[in-house]
C-alpha cells in the first residue's frame, strides 16, 4: 500500500520537525472534502454560507402600526395646543381625543409585541439615555399622562360638569396638560426614527438622519389629514397637508439621491423596496398632486395610507437589509 | 495550555469573580478538529433547548449560526488556499491549495456592547469579569437588543421552546465563574483551541501564536479583536486566517449607539421644526 507507506513517511516527519511539509493523502470516500474544480468558497454565496450578520428585527405588525398610531397621536396634540391657544376650541377638542385614543392603544400595540407581555412594567424599572427604547418607553409613558387626563378635564370643562371654581380650576389644568401632551408628542412622532436608526441593520443606520425627519412628518401630515377628514376643513390644517406631503416628496428625492450602494439595496430592491416606494409615492407626491387639484379628502385618505406603509416599508427593509451579508460588509469597508 | 494537565487555565479552578480579573476566550481555529464538543457541552450545562435538526449542507456545519438556543457554533470553512507549509493534492498531480478550517463562534462580550446599551429594562449587565449577560427574569423580551448586537449573537426565543419570549445568547457560563470553575465549552475543549484566562494573559499569548503560525507558512493569520473600532475590543476574540467576512464576521464592527447623536439632533429638529410650522400655519392663516 503507498498511501500506507507514505503514511509513516508523514508521521515520522511530524515527530522529527513539528511541521510536515509535503504532499498529504487523499483517501478515496473518506471523510474529509476534497476540493473540486468546480467548488467556490461558501457554495459562491457571500460571507460565511450566505449566513445573515446581524440579525432581522424579531417585530411583527404591531410595531409599524404604532409607529404610525403614535406620530399620529403626538403630532394631534401638537396641533391641540396651537389651537388652544389661537381659539379654535372645536379643533382642540378632536385632536385632544386623537391625541388620548393614540396615547391608549400605543402601549397596549406596545405590549401585544413583546415576548412576555407581562413583565411590560420592566420597561420603567430603569431610564437609560443610551437606548432610544428605553427614552421612547418613558416618552410614551409621560405622553400618555398627560395626553388621558388633558382629554378628561377638557370634556368635564366643555360639558360644564361642575361650576365655580372647580371649573376654572379643570380649564387650566386641561391647558396645562394639553401643554405637555404637545411636548412629549413631537418626541414621540420622532424618537421612533432614532429607535430604528442607531441600530446595526445597515438599511436603517445608513439613514438615521433621514428616518426622524420621515415619521416625524408623516405624524404631522396624518393628524392634518385626520382632523380635516373629520370635518375640520380650515386652512391651517390644508397649509400644513401641503407642507407635510412637499416635504414627503422632498425626503422621497433625498433618499433616491443618497444612495449606498449594496449596503442599503433593500430600500430599493426586493418587495421591501416597492413598498417603501408605494409609502413614499402615497403621501408624497400623490397626496400633493391630489391637493393641488382641490380633492383634499383623497389628499388626506392618499398620505394616511402612505404614512402606514412606509411605517410598514421601512420594518420590511429592516429585515431585508439585516439578513443580507453584504449589505453589512459593505456598510463597514 | 496543552500540556499542563490540570495546571492548565481550561481545568484549574479560579476565583476571577471575587478578584474582578477580566476574563476572556481566545479561539484558536488552527488546532480546532470540528469535533463540537463545545456545542454540545453548552447545550448540556446550560440546558438550552434543542431548536431542530436541519441539514444545511454547509460543509460540516449543520448549526447555522449563533441564536438564542445556539450559544456555541463551529463554523466549518473549505477555502481554496494554503494551509501554512501544507500541501495538498491528489498522489502525483498537481499541488492543489485547499484547507479545511474549523472555528467555534460565540458571543463576543464587547467592552462596549451594543445590546447592552440598547436594554431598556436593564435586563443585561456587565459582570465582575466583564462578561455581558442577560437576567431572563428581568427581560421582557422587547427585541431591541436583536437589532443592536453588531454580530447578530442575541436573538429572541421563538415558542414553543422553553422561557421563550426572553433574548439569550451566551453566558459566559456566569453560574459557573461564580463558583470558581472555566465555561463549560473552554472546559471540555480537547485541543484548547477554546482558551479561557485572564484576558491581558489570552491577549499576550494570541499574539506569540500570530507570530509562531506565520513562521510556520500560517501568512495570513490574523487576530480578530475590533480594538480599533467603537466596540473597542471583544472579550472573545478569535484568530482566523483570511479575511473576517469569510467568518461571518463583520469587518468594522460598530456599537450602534455612536449613531445616536445625528439621530437624536434630526429627531430633536424635525419636533421644533413641526411645532414652528404649526404655530405658522395658524397664526398666519386662521
Amino acid at each position: 500500500m503507498p498511501d500506507e507507506h507514505r503514511l509513516d513517511e508523514l508521521r515520522e516527519q511530524a515527530r522529527n520537525k513539528g511541521v510536515v511539509a509535503g504532499r498529504g493523502v487523499d483517501i478515496a470516500g473518506g471523510p474529509i472534502p476534497r476540493k473540486l474544480a468546480t467548488a467556490s468558497p461558501s457554495g459562491g454565496r457571500p460571507g460565511y454560507y450566505g449566513e445573515p450578520v446581524v440579525r432581522p428585527p424579531v417585530w411583527t405588525w404591531e410595531i409599524p402600526v404604532y409607529f404610525f398610531v403614535g406620530g399620529l397621536a403626538g403630532m394631534a396634540a401638537v396641533i391641540a395646543l396651537i389651537g388652544l391657544i389661537f381659539h379654535q376650541g372645536d379643533l382642540t377638542r378632536t385632536a385632544t381625543w386623537i391625541a388620548a385614543i393614540g396615547a391608549i392603544l400605543s402601549p397596549i400595540l406596545l405590549i401585544m409585541d413583546l415576548g412576555r407581555p407581562r413583565l411590560f412594567l420592566n420597561m420603567l424599572r430603569v431610564f437609560k439615555h443610551q437606548s432610544p427604547m428605553s427614552v421612547g418607553a418613558w416618552i410614551l409613558f409621560v405622553f400618555g399622562g398627560c395626553a388621558v387626563p388633558a382629554l378628561i378635564a377638557l370634556e368635564l370643562h366643555v360639558h360644564q360638569i361642575f361650576t365655580g371654581g372647580f371649573d376654572q380650576f379643570l380649564q387650566i389644568a386641561a391647558s396645562l396638560l394639553i401643554l405637555g401632551s404637545a411636548f412629549w408628542g413631537m418626541f414621540v412622532a420622532t424618537y421612533t426614527g432614532v429607535l430604528l436608526g442607531a441600530t446595526a441593520i445597515p438599511a436603517w443606520f445608513l439613514h438615521r438622519t433621514l428616518l426622524p425627519i420621515h415619521f416625524g412628518v408623516a405624524g404631522l401630515g396624518s393628524a392634518a389629514a385626520l382632523l380635516e377628514l373629520l370635518g375640520h376643513r380650515i386652512a391651517p390644517l390644508g397649509a400644513l397637508g401641503f407642507l407635510a406631503a412637499g416635504t414627503e416628496t422632498a425626503l422621497w428625492i433625498w433618499l433616491e439621491i443618497d444612495k449606498h450602494g449594496k449596503a442599503d439595496r433593500a430600500l430599493r430592491e426586493s418587495g421591501s423596496g416597492l413598498q417603501i416606494r408605494c409609502g413614499e409615492i402615497l403621501s408624497g407626491p400623490l397626496a400633493l398632486i391630489l391637493r393641488v387639484a382641490n380633492l383634499v379628502p383623497l389628499a388626506g385618505i392618499s398620505f394616511l395610507l402612505g404614512a402606514l406603509v412606509s411605517r410598514f416599508a421601512w420594518i420590511a427593509a429592516g429585515k431585508v437589509s439585516a439578513r443580507d451579508p453584504e449589505a453589512v460588509f459593505a456598510s463597514q469597508r | 495550555m496543552i500540556g499542563e494537565g490540570t495546571q492548565s487555565t481550561n481545568q484549574r479552578r479560579h476565583s476571577y469573580v471575587h478578584d474582578n480579573v477580566e476574563v476572556g476566550f481566545f479561539t484558536d481555529p488552527t488546532v480546532c478538529i470540528g469535533c463540537k464538543a463545545c456545542e454540545v457541552a453548552c447545550k448540556e450545562w446550560n440546558d438550552v433547548p434543542d431548536d431542530g435538526f436541519t441539514w444545511l449542507g454547509n460543509s460540516y456545519d449543520n448549526t447555522g449560526h449563533l441564536g438564542a438556543s445556539t450559544w456555541r457554533h463551529v463554523l466549518f470553512l473549505e477555502q481554496d488556499q494554503q494551509k501554512g507549509e501544507q500541501i495538498v493534492g491528489s498522489l502525483g498531480g498537481e499541488a492543489d491549495p485547499f484547507r479545511w478550517v474549523f472555528l467555534s463562534d460565540v458571543c463576543k462580550h464587547c467592552e462596549e456592547a451594543g445590546c447592552l446599551e440598547a436594554c431598556p429594562t436593564g435586563s443585561i449587565v456587565r459582570t465582575e469579569v466583564g462578561s455581558v449577560l442577560v437576567q431572563d427574569d428581568v427581560c421582557n423580551g422587547c427585541g431591541y437588543c436583536v437589532v443592536s448586537c453588531p454580530f447578530g449573537v442575541i436573538n429572541r426565543r421563538p415558542e414553543p421552546l422553553p422561557n421563550a419570549g426572553g433574548a439569550f445568547k451566551c453566558t459566559f457560563c456566569y453560574d459557573r465563574q461564580k463558583s470558581g470553575l472555566v465555561p463549560a465549552c473552554a472546559k471540555v475543549c480537547p485541543t484548547e483551541s477554546i482558551v479561557f484566562g485572564r484576558l491581558d494573559d489570552l491577549r499576550a499569548r494570541a499574539s506569540e501564536r500570530v507570530e509562531e503560525l506565520k513562521q510556520n507558512g500560517y501568512a495570513d493569520a490574523q487576530l480578530y479583536d475590533p480594538l480599533e473600532t467603537s466596540v473597542r475590543g471583544i472579550h472573545a476574540f478569535f484568530l482566523i486566517l483570511g479575511e473576517p467576512e469569510a467568518y461571518g464576521l463583520p469587518p468594522k464592527p460598530q456599537v450602534p449607539t455612536i449613531h445616536l447623536k445625528s439621530a437624536w439632533t434630526s429627531a430633536i429638529a424635525t419636533a421644533i421644526g413641526a411645532l414652528i410650522a404649526v404655530s405658522c400655519a395658524f397664526a398666519f392663516l386662521s
